[in-house]
């Protein structure tokens, strides 16, 4: 049995099983919860079979689905070292979301568990995919659920957030959608690593004119989901309506996708059109960043504060990617997962806050610390997490950031330094004003967070110390993986002469770079 | 014409379909008078009887293709298609009409026996190879869905509906009559492959013969509610009864795309140059047209009204393509729009209790919580019409913009794709209403769906589930019968 297939199998499975449980028991939360466990358990067993592997594709699957002499659409999934620790943070973060729905979530709370395992599946095979075709389907496979659970369990105004979030990045995906097809008249295959044995065989060509509209279709779909400014302004309510398990999934996993796909097929399918776009797409990114912290400075509200400063966060993924250095690939990768794991503490320790006071809005807390000393030692930690304190975890991937960044261009390693000395001071200052400011009659009782409310919580901050302190258990699989990808993007990378004849100025390639 | 006039016995199993729809419809109407008020839901399920018969005769001759009665039809694999797709549509939209009228206190014979006809005059419109038979089928087809429009004749609205539908209906058949003696006057043939070898050889002016395809563009136009002949579509689907809204929607709009594909793809090849910049154009309209007017809707059956105008644009874009890819495209689009909106207009038909009452959007409210299982259907007709994947709606949206990026049409790709989009805004308020609102009058008065209802809905939602995750068999299908007109 492949471990990639079962992974994303288990899931789908506890879906429909949770939907035939009965409505009001223990049962729906069981099998959810079991099956996500499993699911979890299942796919650490892909970290050797990558190591392994080296940079290559493990765990392969590859079925034909839609058999059509014009289609030719294959169930390609594979995993290697840079969707890996994505599947696993996706695994990793689905039993905690399930856990925290479990108090968090009020009523029919099994389609909730279900959707959450839809949406689970969709997330890893959207990682895992390796055929367009497939990437697009599950793209979209995901949204669904998530639309569902902001606009049936949200705050008061989920329905119009909900809508909005659909329409907006139904808008991005069509785009895409389109690019995909238009890829595949052009090259006749929806295949990953069949498009990219082409284009660094020379096989298949794309110009550059064609590269460009490609791209911008992908870039589209990827620059909403992730997202970048100024096409982020889906984000705020979506997050906000959002119930606080679904805002967590959507800030840890939802934005990776776009992150991922930017990666994955943005840099290697159109390299030339992607080397051409790194300069504006820099700009935007560090717009993001300080953009993101500066009205992060002026939320009111603790979730709405995160939700800025996850934005903000994000732009530093972006901006690694778009350096096309070593240090700038590794570092995005790594930060997508600690970005996953710092803001996922941070959205679910808002939970808590929430369930416990009934109010998210910063001027409702204050001294919350005294009655509360567990549930503010673990903010401390999440916060430190993410504003990068050397030995958390935000601090590796951010550092290799800038270092890809001042190697790449040094005045954006210099302006994205700027949303790191924000982003600890907006967040320094909420946690003032929650946990130390004199408390009030309201905060004084609040009650510390019990055995269950830790039980998530431990896992989480063990792992902002490892990946804070010891990178070597996450980094060589992803650094192998990111040089590869490097190597494709330049691939194609050709390299021309001009050839003086009397009269005639030709331009003609001498060589393509292997 | 060598030979005996009497037509071999092959000529009538390859109009054996339309024999026994007749047939049938006749029966009903015989027995009608005879049977007591209480038992007139048995003729309903002698229609149904009827219409597997006619399906089974359709797949028999399948295995025998060819013309018939001198090539006035042509039993091919592109009709025996839309012949089976047009039965299937009726099937499943007499199922939900037993409990349909005996709600609305109008159980009688006379509805089956109409469906009945209006089928026959489908699956004629789906085999013409003729021009003369194009029209037979399209008026037979016609005729009976006018009255299906009017037949709770106590109903305003459906009153409204009918005469709409009849009087627009008569003047577009009337330019497809006069577009029919154009050509016929310019190339001496009704017959659609006649005139297509005319036609190459022509030396008559491109002028004449364009206002003559032109004309009976006119009338296929109106048929399938394209822009700017799609403005009575909306009213119609409103003021009809929701079953016969499901049928029309599917069953003759299939068919009259059928006719259109062919007499276009077949006796106007010669001149696409001429006709593709004007469908380029019309399915731009139509799209746009359709999905902008659904936005401000706020009753459920006219926004399906509008985003079956939105819909006639995308499979205009396949006919645009002019390809194989596209016909074939379009053949899977039908047969996926045929079960998802089918089966969204019977959900509707349940909620809208007696005189249908509640047909606002907002009356969906809480559907979730009073009949879960209804909702996730509805919910699953709703992300297909939108283009979710995984349904069948999805895909053949997918295959028809592959076709026309195959044909290099990536500005009619670009703008059909943010059109979807668009699309979902209004798709979507269908279910805010019923996931996210609390239960209203509407949903709390509502009845357990009737056994047939019940069963024509799981099977629209089975069938479109299963178009778009295994879309193989029917892909492998389509492309093979849409070289019939290529």
């Amino acid at each position: 049995m492949n471990l990639l297939a079962t992974t994303a199998a288990i899931p789908i499975l506890g879906f429909f099983i949770v939907l035939c449980l009965p409505r009001e028991s223990k049962a729906p939360f069981i099998a959810a919860f079991t099956a996500s466990l499993a699911a979890f358990f299942v796919s650490l067993a892909l970290i050797p079979s990558v190591l392994s592997k080296g940079a290559d594709f493990s765990s392969v699957v590859d079925a034909s689905w839609i058999d059509n002499p014009s289609l030719g659409i294959h169930f390609h999934l594979g995993v290697d070292g840079i969707n890996l620790w994505l599947i696993l943070l996706t695994t990793f973060l689905l039993p905690i979301a399930i856990w925290a729905a479990r108090s968090m979530i009020r009523e029919r709370q099994k389609t909730f568990y279900a959707l959450l395992l839809l949406f689970e599946f969709g997330i890893i095979c959207v990682f895992s995919a390796l055929d367009l075709f497939l990437f697009y389907v599950f793209w979209e496979v995901a949204l669904v659920p998530m639309y569902l659970m902001v606009g049936s369990w949200g705050g008061p105004r989920r329905g119009p957030a909900a809508l909005k979030f659909f329409v907006y990045t139904m808008l991005g995906s069509v785009l895409m959608l389109a690019s995909i097809l238009y890829l595949h008249s052009l090259t006749g295959t929806f295949d990953y690593p069949d498009l990219i044995r082409g284009l660094s065989s020379g096989r298949l060509a794309l110009t550059g004119p064609q590269q460009t509209l490609l791209f911008l279709g992908f870039f589209a779909a990827f620059a909403i989901k992730v997202p970048i400014f100024p096409l982020h302004t889906w984000f705020p309510e979506t997050y906000f309506q959002a119930p606080m398990p679904a805002t967590l999934l959507l800030a840890a996993l939802m934005s990776k996708m776009g992150a991922y796909g930017l990666l994955r097929y943005s840099l290697t399918l159109f390299p030339n059109a992607a080397r051409n776009a790194t300069s504006w797409i820099a700009v935007l990114a560090i717009i993001g960043i300080l953009y993101g912290a500066l009205l992060a400075f002026i939320q009111p509200n603790i979730k709405r504060l995160i939700a800025y400063s996850s934005f903000s966060h994000l732009g530093f993924i972006v901006l690694g990617i778009f350096t096309l250095t070593q240090q700038g690939e590794d570092g995005a990768v790594y930060q997508m997962i600690a970005h996953g794991i710092s803001i996922s503490a941070l959205f679910l320790l808002a939970g808590y806050l929430e369930q416990r006071r009934g109010s998210l809005e910063i001027a409702d807390f204050g001294g919350v610390a005294s009655p509360a000393p567990g549930l503010a030692t673990a903010f401390m930690i999440a916060t430190l997490a993410s504003i990068g304190l050397p030995t958390l975890c935000n601090f590796i991937g951010e550092f290799l950031i800038l270092q890809g960044a001042a190697l790449a261009n040094f005045p954006w390693a210099g302006w994205a330094a700027g949303g790191v000395i924000l982003s600890a001071v907006y967040m320094l200052w909420m946690y003032q004003r929650t946990f130390w400011l004199p408390k009030t009659a309201q905060t004084e009782k609040l009650p510390d967070l019990t055995r269950r409310d830790w039980a998530p919580l431990v896992p989480m901050i063990l792992l902002m110390v490892w990946l804070g302190s010891y990178t070597q258990s996450f980094m060589p699989p992803i650094s192998s993986a990111t040089s590869r990808l490097l190597q494709e993007n330049k691939a194609s990378q050709e390299y021309k002469v001009r050839l003086f004849q009397p009269g005639v100025v030709q331009v003609a390639e001498v060589a393509h770079a292997r | 014409m060598p030979g005996s006039y009497v037509p071999p016995g092959v000529d009538y199993l390859r109009f054996l379909p339309e024999i026994i729809l007749t047939a049938f419809g006749l029966v009903i109407m015989m027995l009608e008078p005879l049977t007591a008020p209480a038992r007139k839901f048995r003729l309903g399920i002698l229609a149904l009887v009827g219409i597997a018969a006619a399906f089974a005769t359709d797949c028999w001759a399948y295995f025998d293709l060819g013309p018939a009665f001198h090539n006035m039809i042509v039993v091919d694999g592109y009709a025996t298609f839309f012949r089976a797709l047009v039965l299937v549509v009726g099937f499943l939209c007499i199922l939900p009409s037993f409990s349909y009228l005996d709600r609305e206190g109008a159980q009688s014979g006379e509805y089956y026996a109409l469906i009945l006809f209006s089928l026959v005059g489908q699956c004629v419109l789906a085999t013409a190879s003729n021009l003369i038979m194009v029209f037979i089928g399209l008026e037979i087809s016609s005729i009976a869905t006018y009255v299906l429009a009017g037949y709770l004749r106590t109903d305003r609205r459906n009153n409204e509906a009918s005469m709409k539908y009849f009087l627009l209906g008569s003047f577009a058949t009337a330019f497809l009559l006069y577009g029919i003696a154009w050509i016929y006057g310019l190339t001496g043939s009704t017959d659609l492959q006649e005139i297509r070898v005319v036609l190459e050889q022509s030396t008559h002016s491109g002028l004449v013969t364009g206002l003559a395809a032109a004309l009976i563009f006119v009338g296929f136009a109106f048929k399938v509610s394209v822009a700017p002949f799609q403005i009575w579509a909306p009213d119609v689907y409103q003021g009809a009864p929701a079953p016969v809204t499901a049928f029309m929607s599917a069953g003759p709009k299939a068919a009259a795309f059928a006719v259109f594909f062919r007499v276009f793809l077949t006796s106007f090849q010669p001149m696409e140059g001429s006709w593709i910049p004007l469908i380029w154009g019309c399915a731009l309209a139509t799209m746009i047209i359709g999905n902008v007017a659904a936005l401000v809707q706020t009753n459920v059956k006219r926004l399906l009204g509008y985003s079956s105008i939105a819909h006639a644009g995308y499979v205009l874009i396949a006919l645009t393509a002019d390809s194989r890819i596209g016909t074939a495209a379009a053949m899977f689009y039908l047969a996926s729009y045929a079960l998802m909106n089918i089966g969204a207009f019977i959900v509707i038909s349940h909620i809208a209790a007696r005189n249908e009452r509640y047909v606002r959007i907002d009356d969906l409210a809480g559907l979730a919580r009073r009949e879960p299982a209804t909702a996730a259907l509805l919910a699953i007709f709703v992300f297909s019409l939108i283009g979710v994947p995984l349904t069948g709606g999805f895909f053949g949206k997918f295959y028809v913009f592959q076709a026309a990026l195959n044909s290099h049409l990536i500005w009619l790709t670009v703008l059909g794709l943010i059109n979807s989009a668009i699309g979902a805004y209004y798709y979507l308020k269908i279910v805010v209403a019923m996931y996210m609102h609390e239960p209203g009058p509407a949903v709390l008065q509502i009845e357990r769906p009737a056994a047939g209802l019940n069963l024509a809905i799981w099977a629209s939602a089975i069938g479109t589930l299963f178009l778009g995750i295994f879309p193989s068999p029917l892909i492998s299908f389509v492309s093979a019968s849409a070289s019939a007109l290529h």
